[in-house]
C-alpha cells in the first residue's frame, strides 16, 4: 500500500477528527498504542468508516485490526464484496 | 515477580493508591445485619440502603419467607443436580408456570442466575455466520454471551435508532440476525426507545431479545417491562429477566412464544452444565412473582420515590444521568474516581449506602454514585436520604 492510495486518503481524513494527539498517520500507525483511543472513540470512528464506505466492520474483524494499514486493507476487501 | 497476574498490576496499583488516601474500600463492604429491604447494619451502624435493586422490597415479604421455609423443610437445602438430570423439582416447574402467567407467554426457562440466562440464550441461538447486533452499553452478561458464541458481533451507539437501522441494512439479507436490547440500562437508569428499535429490527427480519432485568415488577401496566409500556411486547421474541432484583432472590429466566423454544433446555450449556436453584429459592421466587402481579400500589409509591429523589438531588445541584426520572435508578455523576470514592464514604458515614460504579462497568469512563429506590422506602426515608446527600455533598465539595 502506498500513502497516495485513495482508500488510505479517505480513511486518513476520517481519523483526523479523532486524532486528538495530532499523531502522524502512516499505514503502521496503531490505533490503541499510537492514537490511544478508548472504546467509545473506536465505536464512533468505526461508525464513520462504515457510513463512508457503506460497509460493516464487526467486532470480530475489529479485534484483528491493529494498524491503519490493516484497516485500509479490510475496507478495500469489504467494499469489493 | 512477573507471572500470569502481571496483567492486573495497573488495577492493583490504582486500588492501592485509592486506599492509601485513607478512604474505606468501596468494593469490600460487609452487611453485618439486615433489618428490612431498606435498612442494614454496616460497620456497626444503621444504614439506609439505596443501592440494592430490591425495587419492590420483596426480600422480607412474610408470604415469600414462609414459602421458602416450607420448601426448605420439604425439599431440602439443594438439588445437587442439573435441570436436565436430577435438578428439576416441582418448585422449578411451578416458578416457570408463574413466569408464563406473569408475562402471558407460552414458554419460560429458569436459569441459576440472570447472568447465565443472557450467557446461555445469546451464545446458543446466535451461531457461526449469524449476526448479533447490540447496544454498545449492554450489560457484561450480554457481551459475555456474544464472546462465548461465535456469531458476528455488531455494536451500535447507545439508544441510537438510526445507527441500529443502518447496521441491520448492511448485514447480508440471508444471514440470521439477533438484536439485543435492554429495557432499562442499569448504569444511568435510562430506558430504550424499544418501540422504534423493535420496528426497525422486525423490518430487517431480525429476532429481538430484550433484557428487562431492571424493569420487571414496576414498568408497564402488568409490570412486564419497558416493552410492555411501549406496546411492543408481542413483537419481542425473547425477554430475559432476573430474580435478583424486583423478585428479591437469585436466578434468571427467559420467556418466549417461540414454538421451538423448549429445545433450548437440551442445547443451552449454561442451563445444562450447572446445578439448578435450591428449592427454597424457587419457592420464594414463585411466591414473589405472583404477588408482583398485584403490586399496583407499591409501583405507584416507587415512582413517587423516584421522582422525589431525582427532583431533590437536581435541586441540590448534583449532575444526574437522566434529565427526568425514567426508572427506579438515579445515577449521580461524579467528576472522577477519587471524588466519587470520597463522596461514597461520606454518605456511608451519614448512614446511606449507594453503589459506586466506575469503568469499565460505566459508559464513557464515568464514575457514578448509583442509587436504586425501593417501593418500601418511606417518604420520610427519602427525605433523610436527601439530607444526607446535602451534607455529604457539602463536606466533599461536590455541591
Amino acid at each position: 500500500m502506498n500513502q497516495s492510495d485513495e482508500t488510505f486518503t479517505r480513511v486518513e481524513a476520517l481519523i483526523e477528527p479523532f486524532n486528538k494527539k495530532g499523531a502522524a498517520i502512516t499505514p503502521e500507525t496503531r490505533f490503541q498504542q499510537d492514537l490511544e483511543w478508548d472504546s467509545l472513540t473506536v465505536l464512533d470512528f468505526v461508525a464513520s468508516i462504515e457510513d463512508e464506505f457503506d460497509i460493516l466492520i464487526t467486532m470480530n474483524m475489529q479485534a484483528e485490526i491493529e494498524t491503519v494499514g490493516q484497516l485500509v486493507a479490510a475496507v478495500r476487501e469489504l467494499s469489493r464484496r | 515477580m512477573s507471572d500470569l497476574f502481571s496483567k492486573f498490576d495497573p488495577l492493583i496499583e490504582q486500588r492501592e493508591k485509592l486506599l492509601e488516601s485513607g478512604v474505606t474500600d468501596p468494593f469490600n463492604l460487609v452487611m453485618e445485619g439486615v433489618e428490612s429491604p431498606t435498612v442494614a447494619i454496616c460497620n456497626g451502624r444503621r444504614t439506609i440502603l439505596l443501592g440494592t435493586y430490591n425495587y419492590m422490597g420483596m426480600t422480607f415479604d412474610p408470604d415469600v419467607i414462609a414459602a421458602g421455609k416450607e420448601a426448605l423443610d420439604e425439599f431440602g437445602s439443594g438439588t445437587t443436580g442439573s435441570r436436565v438430570l436430577n435438578g428439576t423439582y416441582a418448585g422449578h416447574r411451578a416458578v416457570e408456570g408463574a413466569l408464563r402467567e406473569f408475562y402471558a407467554m407460552d414458554h419460560a426457562m429458569v436459569f441459576s442466575t440472570g447472568y447465565q440466562a443472557n450467557l446461555g440464550v445469546i451464545s446458543t441461538i446466535a451461531g457461526k455466520d449469524d449476526y448479533v447486533v447490540l447496544d454498545i452499553d449492554s450489560h457484561a452478561s450480554i457481551y459475555d454471551g456474544c464472546a462465548m458464541g461465535n456469531a458476528q458481533i455488531v455494536p451500535f451507539r447507545h439508544n441510537d435508532v438510526d445507527a441500529l437501522e443502518k447496521r441491520l441494512r448492511r448485514i447480508p439479507a440471508e444471514a440470521g440476525k439477533l438484536v439485543v436490547l435492554e429495557g432499562v440500562y442499569s448504569m444511568l437508569g435510562d430506558i430504550a426507545p424499544l418501540k422504534e428499535m423493535v420496528a426497525v429490527s422486525k423490518a430487517a427480519g431480525a429476532m429481538v431479545l430484550v433484557d428487562e432485568a431492571h424493569s420487571m415488577g414496576f414498568i408497564g401496566e402488568h409490570g412486564r417491562g419497558v416493552a410492555e409500556a411501549q406496546g411492543v411486547i408481542d413483537e419481542v421474541d425473547f425477554i430475559i429477566g432476573t430474580f435478583s432484583k424486583s423478585v428479591g432472590t437469585v436466578g434468571g429466566f427467559c420467556v418466549s412464544n417461540h414454538p421451538k423454544f423448549e429445545i433450548l433446555r437440551l442445547v443451552c450449556r449454561p442451563y445444562v452444565f450447572t446445578a439448578s436453584l435450591p428449592p427454597s429459592v424457587v419457592a420464594t421466587a414463585a411466591t414473589s412473582i405472583r404477588k408482583l402481579m398485584n403490586g399496583a400500589d407499591k409501583r405507584a409509591h416507587l415512582w413517587e420515590n423516584s421522582k422525589r429523589l431525582h427532583g431533590g438531588l437536581k435541586q441540590l445541584g448534583f449532575t444526574l444521568g437522566t434529565d427526568k426520572p425514567q426508572s427506579a435508578i438515579i445515577a449521580v455523576i461524579m467528576p472522577d474516581l477519587e471524588t466519587g470514592a470520597a463522596m461514597w464514604e461520606a454518605l456511608l458515614k451519614e448512614g446511606l449506602y449507594v453503589n459506586l460504579a466506575r469503568p469499565p462497568a460505566t459508559p464513557a469512563g464515568m464514575t457514578l454514585l448509583r442509587c436504586s429506590l425501593c417501593a418500601e422506602h418511606s417518604s420520610e426515608q427519602v427525605g433523610e436520604i436527601l439530607n444526607m446527600f446535602a451534607a455529604a455533598g457539602r463536606a466533599t465539595g461536590c455541591i
